[in-house]
């Protein structure tokens, strides 16, 4: 906690460097990411983060320094290399395009791979250091690293900012942007650099292996939360701008510690938690939908029990016990008490002494309305569908509790205002 | 019977598109009049859909050219709209309904340029003349088949041109829907615009076209539609008797000869 409190202090100059590079390079990797999900593209994007490495050890091993201009440089070069492998094995061959990404991948990686043990065997002075490719490390994003990454960061967001309503398009039907007159073909190579360059800056943070993950997942886990692009990418932004200052916390407490794998752990849990959460699409929105759903059909199922027991007897507002009600219908006593717990809290139900239970005015409207949109299915199903007059029952069990006012003035208007359901009920 | 036009809106001239180097489409000549209702009629796989793409210049063709207003597409792009099969987006992506008809105008913003109150407007228009307005804020994976369609055709509508290219839009639509789609159809034409729409039904061909074109991997006919409907040339169209056709392209993939001899005149149109 102590050293928490010390880290969001930010009195050590190099913490808040290594901590505003570090999101900034996780915000703008996920903002470019978010455009590589939707052109479908998140493998491509694994396959550049592997293909960076080759590019990165023959830039230190050709210009012998670790310069980041130089670096950068050759991971561009190869990452882009490897996109045009595998678009170029997909469109001569007969090759598709999981097995090339998969082909290319490796391929590149095993160089990447051979190249580093070469050099970490060579004994140059000033190799150490060169792995954190390889995983990650934030706490080595100082001086003139930062300034270079972080500029190639601000040029990936103005970028999109600027290409928003094209990347948009493009992503969504190419075709049609092409008739529009959009060089199509310009853009997705701009796309494509861009989703390039994103790996290329995000390497510093979380390493080769694990870069796809800061890439693609924040923008899956966005999806999540939204139906609009725009706010998909700010929330991925956010995400990814998290994961980035988780990153440069355990590169400050465990300096030791490479930071690729935490921050794909952080970034997985939000992701999960997005699924779990996310209100429209999450999980437990919609467990929490089906357990609404469940209720109001126990409810309306109990007020129109009630007002059918009302019918028989000619008096609606007179009390019913429980073994009334489950003469009638068949609910599990436990059910069927919180069932009436919840109509009473709702207002439709009163609970006399003598523990019977009686609608009230609004109870019985509502248990009427069931009842009615129950008899005028079953109508609408013996006239419309010629469905036979004893089949409809179970249906009408159902329907019943979803038609809205609307559909029901469209039923009532196409059946003539009917007086009776097929079973010779009269329709309330 | 091909019936050649005077002044053409559209004149496709010996156009012959391959996938693959397999022809699908043989020497097509062809020209169509401006302000009509037209129809491209054939059977599946007979490359009506490849015909439009290949005058959009969505693909390269292996000889031949069309022109529009006797110019090269590039020069009146603006004028021309194009209205895919709906399969061909993924309607999952994250974007409104009124997203997707704005985009209509993107090509009159040109680059960089952010939609202004004016297209804004055009937007909802174009949504209001389909029947969509209330749909505007709408996810478009929320949208039934037919009404994915019709915001398409807003899509298009919203970009004003003056030729419309439709790829079935008619497929998957309730006839409520279609009778809607086809009175737009007739006012837009009433108003001066030309629109060639694949159709699949020939029932209803008849009622709705001035023009129509039979296809079959050749073109079969080109005319006035009552006299193109006619027995003879819609066996012609849908009969089996285009097996050789098929088979020669075969042959030409397989041995990977190009379609034509000279492949490069056969790239002048190619972009
Ligand atoms: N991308 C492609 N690659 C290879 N062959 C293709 C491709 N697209 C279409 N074809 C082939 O070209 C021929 C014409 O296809 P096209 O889609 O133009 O037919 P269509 O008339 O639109 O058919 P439908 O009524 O089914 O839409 C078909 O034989 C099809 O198999
Ligand atoms: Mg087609």
């Amino acid at each position: 906690m102590e050293t928490l409190t010390e880290f969001l202090s930010f009195s050590d100059a190099n913490v808040r460097f290594v901590t505003f590079g570090s999101v900034l390079l996780a915000a703008s990797s996920a903002v470019v990411g978010c455009f590589t999900l939707l052109r479908k593209r998140a493998l491509v994007g694994d396959a550049i983060a592997h293909a960076v490495l080759p590019g990165v050890c023959l830039a230190f091993i050709l210009s012998g320094t670790k310069n980041p201009v130089y670096l950068l440089i050759g991971a561009f070069i190869t990452g882009w290399l490897s996109v045009y492998c595998i678009d170029f094995i997909t469109s001569r061959t007969r090759i598709k395009e999981d097995a090339a990404i998969g082909l290319v991948l490796s391929v590149f990686f095993g160089f990447g791979i051979l190249l580093l043990t070469a050099i970490q065997h060579g004994g140059n002075a000033s190799q150490s250091g060169l792995d954190k490719f390889l995983f990650g490390k934030a706490a080595s994003l100082v001086g003139e690293d930062l300034i270079t990454f972080g500029s190639v960061a601000v040029i990936l967001l103005i970028t999109i900012l600027l290409f928003y309503k094209e990347f948009k398009l493009l992503c969504f039907d190419r075709a049609y942007a092409h008739t529009l007159g959009f060089p199509v073909k310009m853009l997705e190579l701009i796309l494509t650099t861009l989703t390039v360059l994103a790996v290329v800056v995000g390497i510093q943070a979380v390493g080769v292996v694990l870069m796809a993950a800061i890439l693609i997942t924040p923008a899956a886990a966005a999806r999540f939360w939204t139906d609009r692009l725009g706010v998909m990418i700010l929330i991925a932004a956010v995400i990814g701008a998290f994961s980035g200052f988780s990153g440069a916390f355990v590169s400050y407490v465990a300096p030791a510690m490479p930071t690729g794998p935490w921050i794909v752990m952080i970034v997985s849990v939000l992701a999960i938690g997005s699924f779990i959460l996310a209100p429209e699409k999450g999980w437990l929105g919609r467990m929490y939908r089906q357990k609404n759903n469940r209720e109001n059909i126990l409810d309306e199922n109990i007020l129109k029990l009630l007002y059918q027991l009302g019918e028989q007897n000619g008096s609606f507002f007179s009390g019913r016990s429980l073994a009334e009600m489950q003469e009638k219908r068949e609910i599990p006593s436990g059910r069927l008490m919180k069932g009436l717990k919840r109509l009473r809290s709702q207002g439709y139900l009163k609970r006399d002494p003598g523990n019977t239970w009686l609608l009230t005015p609004e109870g019985k409207t509502r248990g009427q309305r069931v009842v009615r949109l129950h008899r005028l299915w079953e109508l609408y199903l013996t006239q419309y569908l010629n469905i036979a007059a004893d089949h409809v029952h179970e249906d009408a069990e159902n329907i019943e509790h979803i038609l809205t006012p609307e559909l029901e003035a469209k039923i009532l208007e196409q059946l003539g205002y009917p007086e009776t359901d097929p079973h010779e009920s009269r329709i309330p | 019977m091909i019936v050649q036009v005077k002044d053409p809106v559209i004149e496709v001239h010996d156009l012959t598109v391959s996938y693959d180097r397999k022809p699908v489409l043989w020497d097509i000549d062809l020209t169509l009049p401006g302000n009509s209702l037209i129809g491209i009629i054939g059977p599946n796989g007979a490359g009506k859909s490849t015909l439009i793409k290949a005058i959009m210049g969505l693909i390269p063709v292996s000889s031949g050219y069309a022109k529009i207003y006797d110019q090269e597409l590039k020069a009146v792009r603006q004028q021309v709209s194009y209205v895919p099969q709906r399969e061909s987006v993924d309607w999952d992506f994250p974007a409104s309904v009124y997203d997707v008809v704005l985009m209509g105008r993107y090509g009159k913003m040109g680059l960089f340029k952010r939609p202004v109150k004016a297209d804004k407007d055009a937007a909802m228009d174009a949504l209001t003349k389909v029947g969509m307005q209330a749909y505007a804020n709408r996810q478009i994976s929320q949208l039934s088949g037919g009404q994915q369609q019709r915001v398409f055709l807003a899509r298009a509508l919203a970009q004003d041109a003056d030729i419309y290219f439709m790829d079935e839009p008619f497929a998957g639509v309730d006839i409520a829907t279609e009778n809607a789609i086809i009175e737009l159809l007739r006012t837009m034409r009433d108003n001066g615009k030309t629109i060639i729409v694949v159709h699949h039904d020939l029932q209803s061909a008849v009622e709705y076209f001035d023009w129509t074109v039979l296809l079959n991997m050749r073109l079969v006919g080109s005319g006035p539609t009552a006299e193109v409907l006619n027995q003879e040339l819609l066996e012609k169209t849908y009969g089996g008797k285009l097996t050789v056709l098929t088979k020669v392209g075969e042959l030409l993939r397989k041995k990977e000869f190009p379609a034509r001899e000279n492949p490069a005149k056969a790239t002048k149109w190619k972009r």
